[in-house]
């Protein structure tokens, strides 16, 4: 999928992560926000690189502001700025959700 | 080396500063010998002084002990006055041995360290950017914590001896009779500082309200007092506590308080001429909501509470539903003023609170305690010191010394964001495992193991779920994933004492 423009998913609010995807040339690149970095920072990047393969986006630049949430909402608000960037929330991919 | 509650401690530490480890909860009855303070002595008519500066120049040396009390909380104005003078007047190598510090102590600690002015630390806590600075190696001597009970065994044995000790005080009077109860700064109990009034050889009153001799009732006694000095003003009034108290409506809170509710009247400590003790957070002021309609169902008063006092227990003492509170330091103005007027609400000293080399301290006779812990461990060992980067933002408070109560409660919830708070072993222990009788959750408690007569009696209560510690630990780890364990350097940047005066963990310099 092919990121189109700059799209933000989730709030700052406790025990939710921000998402700000926008479009890159080569590969993905995240730029996390924690303070629980230290303990949960590789697993909060895996959960969003994986959730970004799954919806085949190759090159992306992802800047994430966490505020210590779950992996269902990681997973759950990058699906949400994925589609957004790619301007397909009218078409979503049911199937890899 | 490692304490009995299987902590590794610093082998070159222990032995350059002669500490045994952790061994017990149990203190015995061993006799013991306490230290008095040096007098110079004067008809006390010359005490009044107008300036720091003359009272530092007369007083101070390179290598003293100085304290400060923290009753003035987040309105401190003195600390960081006479830290100032200090600091210019170029004296170096001074042990801080404050009963706590506050977030508005934080910088000046932090220059004073960087100037070479201050180079031990003894406090019963740190958080914020000194928390920070001091977790990232900042201070190169490591920092002794020591809950308010181990301070006063502490002055009380010469572990700690106060050169100079700098008070501020809402109102004195020229020979140095003061309280907390009168003036614009009023924080009611003196607890803490009543310690190092009648310890330190030197004793400094700072005061922005010279009242008229003779004044009472006198917390500090015109015999302890060296100086008197005017300033003026000791302390913001709007920041030393909170203004009125509010119920929380948090529904977590809620569950966990009504369950900690559910565990004392089911408990067989619930009966009339019981004793207690809450905290100030959330959850604690709910049990204090819950626990006076219990007491009013089933016609049980209370002896005393104890400890950190809030407005919803004098206002239990006004009820008549708490006969006495014996009052160690107020968290808000209600309970501040109500000292003042109220009788029946007593000062006591933080020997008197905690201390357990004594010949009997209130917490000996307590028989339930609410506590609260950043984190807790399948052991039931207790965490407020460090958090989940392991760095310093927390203080021991009178934690260790109330969890010796016959019903110890730590509440708490499951996770905190990410952050689970039962966990398999926690980052440092405070409190141990052994003087913890019961864990509250929003899900459910877990019984220490030990309290064979605590499970009987609160196992088939409605509404009650008893797990095992290890299960309550799984739920929390399921929720929110396993962290990767932190990295720390070799270097030890503070050593935790257990209320004895032994070692019970060291906390590392972290890894960044």
């Amino acid at each position: 999928m092919e990121i189109k423009k700059t799209a933000i998913a989730g709030t700052l609010e406790s025990s939710d992560i921000q998402l700000t995807i926008s479009k890159a040339d080569n590969g993905i690149s995240i730029d996390l926000q924690s303070d629980v970095k230290k303990v949960f920072g590789d697993q909060i990047e895996s959960v969003i690189k994986d959730t970004l393969a799954k919806l085949d986006v190759k090159d992306a630049k992802v800047k994430a502001v966490d505020k210590g949430a779950l992996d269902c909402v990681i997973k759950a608000r990058t699906i949400a700025a994925i589609q957004r960037a790619a301007e397909t929330t009218d078409t979503p991919e049911w199937e890899v959700l | 080396m490692k304490s009995k509650v299987n902590r590794e401690l610093p082998d070159d530490l222990m032995k350059q500063l002669n500490y045994q480890p952790f061994e017990t909860t149990e203190i015995g009855n061993p006799e013991i010998q306490r230290v008095a303070p040096k007098v110079h002595v004067s008809t006390g008519d010359d005490k009044i002084v107008d300036s720091i500066k003359k009272v530092v120049d007369e007083t101070l040396e390179d290598g003293m002990t100085i304290s400060f009390h923290h009753h003035f909380r987040n309105g401190d104005y003195v600390f960081n006055k006479v830290m100032r003078v200090i600091i210019d007047a170029g004296i170096k190598n001074l042990t801080l041995a404050p009963s706590s510090l506050t977030g508005v102590m934080n910088d000046m600690v932090i220059e004073a360290i960087k100037a070479g002015t201050i180079t031990n630390i003894t406090s019963s806590g740190m958080r914020g950017s000194l928390g920070d600075f001091v977790s990232h190696g900042g201070l190169k001597n490591p920092v002794i914590f020591r809950s308010h009970g181990n301070r006063a065994r502490s002055i009380e044995h010469g572990d700690i001896k106060i050169d100079v000790a700098f008070l501020g005080v809402p109102s004195a009077d020229r020979l140095g009779n003061a309280n907390g109860m009168k003036g614009d700064a009023v924080f009611g109990s003196l607890g803490y500082a009543l310690m190092d009034a009648q310890y330190a050889d030197k004793v400094v009153l700072l005061t922005d309200n010279i009242v008229d001799y003779p004044n009472t009732p006198a917390s500090i006694k015109q015999t302890q007092v060296d100086y008197v000095v005017k300033v003026d003003k000791v302390g913001d009034p709007d920041k030393i506590g909170s203004g009125a108290t509010r119920f929380t409506k948090d529904p977590k809170e809620l569950k966990i308080a009504s369950m900690v509710n559910d565990v004392i009247t089911h408990s067989p400590y619930f009966k009339d001429g019981f004793s207690f003790q809450t905290g100030s957070g959330g959850a604690a002021l709910a049990v204090t909501r819950y626990l006076r309609q219990a007491m009013i169902d089933n016609q049980i008063k209370a002896s005393f509470a104890l400890g950190g006092i809030t407005k919803p227990t004098t206002d239990l003492l006004n009820e008549g539903l708490v006969k006495k509170v014996m009052d160690v330091q107020d968290f808000d103005k209600g309970a501040a003023d109500s000292m003042h007027t109220n009788g029946d609400q007593q000062e006591i000293d933080a020997s008197w609170y905690a201390d357990p080399d004594n010949k009997g301290a209130m917490v000996d006779q307590l028989d339930v305690v609410i506590l609260s812990a950043l984190e807790i461990d399948t052991k039931f060992n207790v965490n407020v010191m460090t958090g989940s980067d392991g760095v310093i933002r927390g203080a021991i408070g009178g934690h260790q010394d109330a969890a010796t109560g016959k019903l110890t409660i730590i509440s708490a919830p499951l996770v905190r964001g990410r952050i689970a708070t039962v966990v398999p072993d926690v980052t440092t222990v405070v409190t141990p495992g052994d003087s913890v009788d019961v864990l509250v959750t929003e899900f459910g408690i877990a019984i220490n193991p030990k309290r064979t007569d605590l499970l009987d009696a609160l196992s088939n209560i409605p509404g009650l779920p008893v797990y095992k510690i290890e299960d309550l630990q799984k739920m929390a780890e399921k929720r929110v994933g396993t962290p990767k364990p932190l990295e720390y350097t070799d270097r030890t940047v503070a050593l935790i004492e257990y209320r004895d005066g032994t070692v019970i963990d060291s906390i590392k310099q972290v890894k960044d």
